[in-house]
């Protein structure tokens, strides 16, 4: 029981009120990069919910069965930049051929992921909260979903934003970032939320 | 030291291992994918504008390869690159000439405005209250639909208020032309210069009272032009781009200014001239010609 109320904190946690982009400002350069249309904003969130999953369930078991019995734990960093480049690599190659649907819908964006420090940071974050393999797992998933809620209610502001009134000199970035740190704003309003 | 060591190593191994992997994973998962299409690729324009409908430029040029689509799809690549791809596709080079976009209204300030709209700046949008602010439901609303679909800033809206293509920088890619509400943009071929610059298609009346520059029918071009390229369609005139030499006859006849370039009142009344003394003259040929046959036949 109390494992599940451990999985369903981090689940909160990790998309509301530790959400990567507005309360831990990771992987920001996506997040405004791509999230100008809802349409490719859907498909980054999804990539890097994909990723960041799947990346720390590896990265947890590179570190726990090679890093911790050398006492490297000090190569986390440098280790994981290479765990999760190999891997978006391989994701890219196994979804071309077994699934061309999958690799055409997310194709554009899983290279990008590569630089995307969200998913470096949940790989670190994991093992800064000694979370197991299971904990890992669903914070890296979830923390994904808290990507995909952020830079998909971004881009559907930003769609609005075309038809709002501001000053001209405000056009294009400008607004986006003041969008974002409003937006970084609201969601602190979940910085109070406790389970139990 | 042993620390470093270590280090190394084990980074060492654990990078070649993933090379290793991936290696092996690059043969397994190969896909077999023609090298054509990447030769393609490099020969499209790659703006990824979507104006050929396909996603992107690598959907363009996968659909090339297959022979789904023209080798010339991609408009902004221009004639070379198209032959370049034809070449790579082993077939004959497509002839025809660069063609650009062409707004057919030229009303903007001189259309009748039905009532004055404030809501967002987009032809769309504005279309959809009471089916626009203008009088004719053919006419350019001026909001910039275009411009803002436009990847190459060709597009811009003119002093007039109705928007115009710089052919220079046009690429005829199509995306205005999707973007416009009332269909007025088309392609025309880009070394003609004398366009029809109304789409209205309402009877000569109707049309006359709702803009200063529109198409009436009134047919005047039809009868002036010498080489039959002028045709009143559907109560609009249209040129037959094939047959037009471009000699501006129709825009010195015009009495609505609705083809481009414009004659200024002055190459009007001297056009006008010229007519009139050509007239009398014809008429004094004639008249000598009978006087003439009269003598004779007595």
């Amino acid at each position: 029981m109390d494992q599940i109320f451990e999985l369903l904190a981090i689940t909160l946690g990790a998309i509301l009120a530790n959400n990567f982009i507005f309360s831990q400002f990771l992987g920001i350069c996506p997040f405004l990069g791509v999230s100008k249309k809802v349409d490719t904003a859907v498909g980054m969130g999804i990539a890097v919910t994909f990723v960041m999953g799947l990346a720390s369930a590896i990265t947890w078991a590179v570190n726990q069965f090679i890093l911790v019995p050398f006492d490297l734990g000090y190569m986390q960093t440098v280790a994981f930049i290479l765990v999760i480049a190999a891997l978006v690599q391989f994701i890219e190659m196994f979804l071309q051929k077994s699934m061309p649907s999958l690799y055409t819908a997310l194709g554009v964006y899983l290279p990008l992921i590569t630089t995307n420090c969200a998913v470096l940071g949940v790989a670190l974050l994991n093992m800064q909260n000694n979370y197991n393999f299971i904990e890992s797992v669903v914070y890296g998933i979830t923390g994904g979903l808290g990507f995909l809620l952020a830079i998909v209610l971004f881009a559907s502001i930003r769609e609005r934003l075309v038809f709002a009134d501001y000053p001209k000199n405000w056009e294009g970035f400008p607004i986006a970032l003041v969008t974002a740190g409003l937006m970084a704003l609201a969601f602190m309003g979940f910085s109070g939320l406790k389970i139990w | 030291m042993m620390n470093v060591i270590y280090a190394i190593l084990v980074l060492g191994i654990l990078g070649a291992v993933f090379g290793l992997v991936l290696a092996v994973a690059s043969k397994i998962f190969e896909v077999k994918k023609d090298p054509r299409e990447e030769a393609v690729l490099s020969h499209l324009a790659g703006a990824n504008c979507g104006g050929c409908g396909f996603p992107g430029c690598a959907g363009c040029a996968a659909a090339i390869v297959a022979g789904d689509a023209p080798v010339n799809a991609c408009a902004p690549a221009g004639a070379e690159n198209a032959a370049a791809i034809a070449e790579i596709m082993g077939q004959a080079a497509p002839t025809g000439e660069r063609q650009v976009a062409f707004v057919r209204c030229n009303g903007g300030v001189n259309a009748k405005k039905r009532f004055e709209y404030r809501g967002v700046q987009d032809c769309i949008s504005a279309t959809k209250v009471a089916a626009g602010p203008l009088d004719c439901a053919f006419g350019c609303l001026g909001f910039g639909s275009c411009v803002n679909a436009c990847q190459f800033g060709a597009m811009s809206i003119g002093p007039n208020g109705s928007a115009v293509v710089d052919p220079d920088k046009c690429t005829n890619c199509g995306a205005c032309m999707t973007a416009c509400p009332r269909h007025l943009i088309t392609s025309v071929p880009a070394s003609k210069k004398v366009h029809v610059a109304c789409a209205n298609q309402d009877k000569g009346k109707a049309a006359m009272s709702v803009c200063a520059n529109s198409c009436i029918g009134c047919g005047l071009c039809q009868k002036e032009c010498k080489k039959d390229a002028i045709h009143v369609v559907n109560g609009v005139a249209v040129i037959d781009y094939e047959k037009c030499v471009g000699c501006k006859l129709c825009t010195k006849v015009c009495p609505r200014d609705a083809i481009l370039p414009a004659a200024t009142a002055e190459e009007k009344e001297k056009y006008k001239a010229i007519k009139k003394a050509q007239a009398e003259k014809a008429a004094a040929a004639k008249k000598a010609a009978e006087e003439a046959a009269a003598a004779s036949a007595q």
